[in-house]
């Protein structure tokens, strides 16, 4: 199958953003303040906006007669190369921010690259439509860093809390796979740890703006890359999917 | 005494022409109470709305529908920020509001006390309830009382979209399997009563009718916005090939107008009061949120306050 | 204050072609900061090029509308809770 690489590189891209904005859909009228709901649901249908501009360029790309909601409802667990961060559950307001922190911090300077550089149109085209709301994303996330971690002691308690929990889950991004480096010498994108330290700065400058602390982390969490998922995954599919699996060819 | 008599004279004299109130004209006490309960309820409503749907974003069958789901309970969301700010330049806060609905003082919609079952639910919703708040809202965008109207104008504007978005699932679902149909006719058969019981009983049981219509508060009666909605939507079943569950359903050819059957109002009154499926839910859902996001709120300002401290101690020093 | 209470806004937009900043509402925010960027999600729906001004409330003083009619007061004063601006529904063109 031709291609094979680049649509591996299209879904980790995709499935990213659909997970992530799958996860904040939930939210919907739970948040903690109705201008925040407005402001999380804002942010879901950019990212599902963006997967699904991307998933229609993979499906072209496949040119077998897949459209783009094949991805999302009929590929199995093992098919998603999500990174791991994005299945972690919402479990309070706290690790919905830091967890859109660290995707924000990466998602950001991967578009600006792609947007810049990639030597693919369409991808050029896709990333600089998102660039402009990831922009105002990583603004949110950021200020809500700040705001939380440095708040009041239960806020900053809550914030390092899901700091401890999601920082090892934080990393896999710019964790090389084999589509990851044939991307790179395609010229889809810069080299990963570029955009590694670009973002590792802005981290670093939030995270002690809000107060925090980075944990100690001897290792980090992967295997999104291959497929290979937290227990969460299949919950968000089973949910996700059903619909498309109950009533196997129907039209929506 | 008597200057009173002449505000309330030069009021009822604003209102009979058409000029609107806005928040600092003088208004009597009952007209500010009854627009703070409506506007706030309206309100209340939007924001517990979002519930039912919210319910099916996870499971929304296409990323197009996804999308679309996601935006409109979004603007629902912003429908209550309008009407909640609307609310508030009478005199009463958000976070009073907010209590009154918490503890059960004020009401919402009665028709988001009902479960959405299956995918074609959402459908109806947009359908049928949008549909009927529609009706209500149109009126109200000549509402005497300026920002009220003028909010009712940005809702209606919105609100158009969320009712094709739902007559679209059912046309969608009507035109695909067997199965798709099935749940199309279930969802109408579930939906149909409660959205007629949406506009409110008939006129002559309500008690606050005949005042609110002199004050322009209410534009046109209850029963006369449900006919207009019967009349509007049967036509619309046709097309998608449903059948509303009501036997006694009939075009009138004298009058113009659909004949149909008694609503019951004991299922009605059930819901109102607390009873219907899912009246603890919502409310707990809503103190739920409310609750575990104290801390957020709290931080926020308290984040506010320190920055607020900080630049001054650095425009002193 | 309550400390859980954030302040109320008022919002004002100027969209890309118009000419002057309108009121559109009320929202609550912690900060002014904070204000704009809901006021952009809840009053501007991503729309490109507006300009937003996000005043607290309580620094509003608004004149009185009816200046003529002796039953008033005509003095200025603090509002009751917001400005009032004749502000006409979107659909009113050419005005």
């Amino acid at each position: 199958m031709k291609d094979t690489n680049k649509i591996r590189f299209l879904l980790q891209w995709a499935d990213n953003s659909l997970i992530l904005g799958h996860r904040l859909g939930e939210w919907c009228g739970h948040g903690p303040v109705l201008e925040q709901d407005i402001a999380m649901t804002n942010i879901a249908l950019d990212l599902i906006g963006e997967a699904r501009n991307v998933y229609q360029y993979a499906a072209e790309l496949e040119g077998d007669g897949k459209d783009e909601d094949y991805y999302p409802y009929l590929r199995k667990e093992r098919q998603f190369y999500n990174a791991l961060l994005l299945e972690y559950k919402n479990t309070d307001f706290a690790y919905t921010i830091v967890r859109q922190f660290l995707y924000d911090t990466f998602h950001y300077y991967a578009l600006l690259s792609m947007m810049d550089n990639s030597i693919d149109g369409r991808v050029k085209a896709i990333a600089a439509k998102s660039f402009k709301e990831v922009s105002y994303h990583l603004e949110f996330s950021s200020d809500w860093m700040k705001r939380l971690g440095d708040g009041t002691e239960e806020s900053h308690s809550k914030m390092q809390e899901a700091m401890d929990h999601l920082w090892e889950y934080g990393h896999e991004f710019f964790m090389k796979s084999p589509t990851d480096e044939w991307a790179i010498e395609a010229g889809l994108i810069d080299d990963l740890d570029l955009i590694y330290k670009k973002a590792s700065n802005i981290r670093k400058e939030v995270i002690k703006d809000a107060t925090l602390k980075i944990p100690e982390t001897p290792y980090f969490k992967s295997g999104g890359k291959n497929g290979i998922h937290t227990e969460q995954l299949g919950f968000i599919l089973s949910e996700m999917q059903y619909m498309q699996r109950t009533y196997p060819g129907a039209t929506w | 005494m008597a200057e009173l008599k002449s505000l309330e004279n030069r009021f009822q004299e604003k209102i009979d022409d058409e000029v609107k109130i806005e928040p600092r004209d003088w208004m009597p006490d009952a007209y500010r109470k009854t627009l703070i309960r409506q506007i706030s309820q309206h309100a209340h409503s939007e924001v517990v709305g979002m519930l039912p749907e919210g319910n099916w974003i996870t499971r929304a069958p296409s990323l197009k529908r996804k999308l679309a789901l996601l935006a409109k309970i979004q603007d629902e969301a912003g429908h209550g920020l309008y009407l909640y700010s609307a609310a508030e330049t009478l005199g009463v806060s958000r976070d009073e509001m907010i209590d009154q609905l918490h503890s059960g003082k004020a009401k919402y919609s009665s028709i988001f006390n009902y479960p959405t079952l299956t995918w074609a639910d959402i459908g109806a919703i947009g359908w049928l309830v949008d549909g009927a708040a529609i009706m209500n809202q149109v009126p109200l965008c000549r509402c005497s009382y300026g920002p009220y109207a003028r909010a009712m104008v940005r809702v209606c504007k919105e609100e158009s979209f969320h009712q094709r978005q739902g007559y679209e699932i059912l046309l969608t679902l009507c035109n695909g399997t067997e199965g798709q149909k099935e749940m199309a006719q279930d969802a109408l058969n579930r939906w149909w009563w409660p959205s007629l019981m949406m506009f409110g009983p008939s006129d002559r049981d309500s008690t606050h009718s005949a005042q609110s219509m002199k004050w322009k508060i209410k534009r046109i009666s209850n029963d006369d916005l449900r006919q207009r909605f019967v009349d509007m939507t049967v036509p619309q079943a046709d097309v998608l090939g449903l059948t509303i569950p009501d036997p006694e359903l009939k075009y009138n050819a004298e009058t113009g107008h659909y004949d149909f059957g008694p609503i019951d109002w004991d299922e009605f009154w059930q819901v109102v009061k607390g009873y219907g499926p899912c009246n603890k839910e919502r409310l707990e859902a809503r103190n739920k949120a409310h609750e575990e996001g104290a801390w957020v709120r709290e931080a926020a300002v308290a984040y506010h306050r320190k920055q607020k401290a900080k630049k001054n101690k650095s425009l002193v020093a | 204050m309550n400390k859980n209470e954030w302040p109320l806004f008022e919002i004002f937009i100027r969209s890309k072609s118009g000419l002057s900043h309108k009121h559109v509402g009320s929202l609550h925010a912690a900060d002014a900061d904070m204000a704009i960027k809901n006021a952009r999600d809840v009053y501007t729906r991503r729309n490109e090029g507006v300009s937003i001004w996000v005043v607290e409330s309580k620094h509003i003083t608004s004149s009185n509308p009816d200046n003529k009619d002796m039953l008033f007061d005509p003095a200025e004063d603090k509002i009751y809770r917001h400005p009032t601006f004749y502000d006409l529904p979107d659909e009113v063109k050419h005005m």
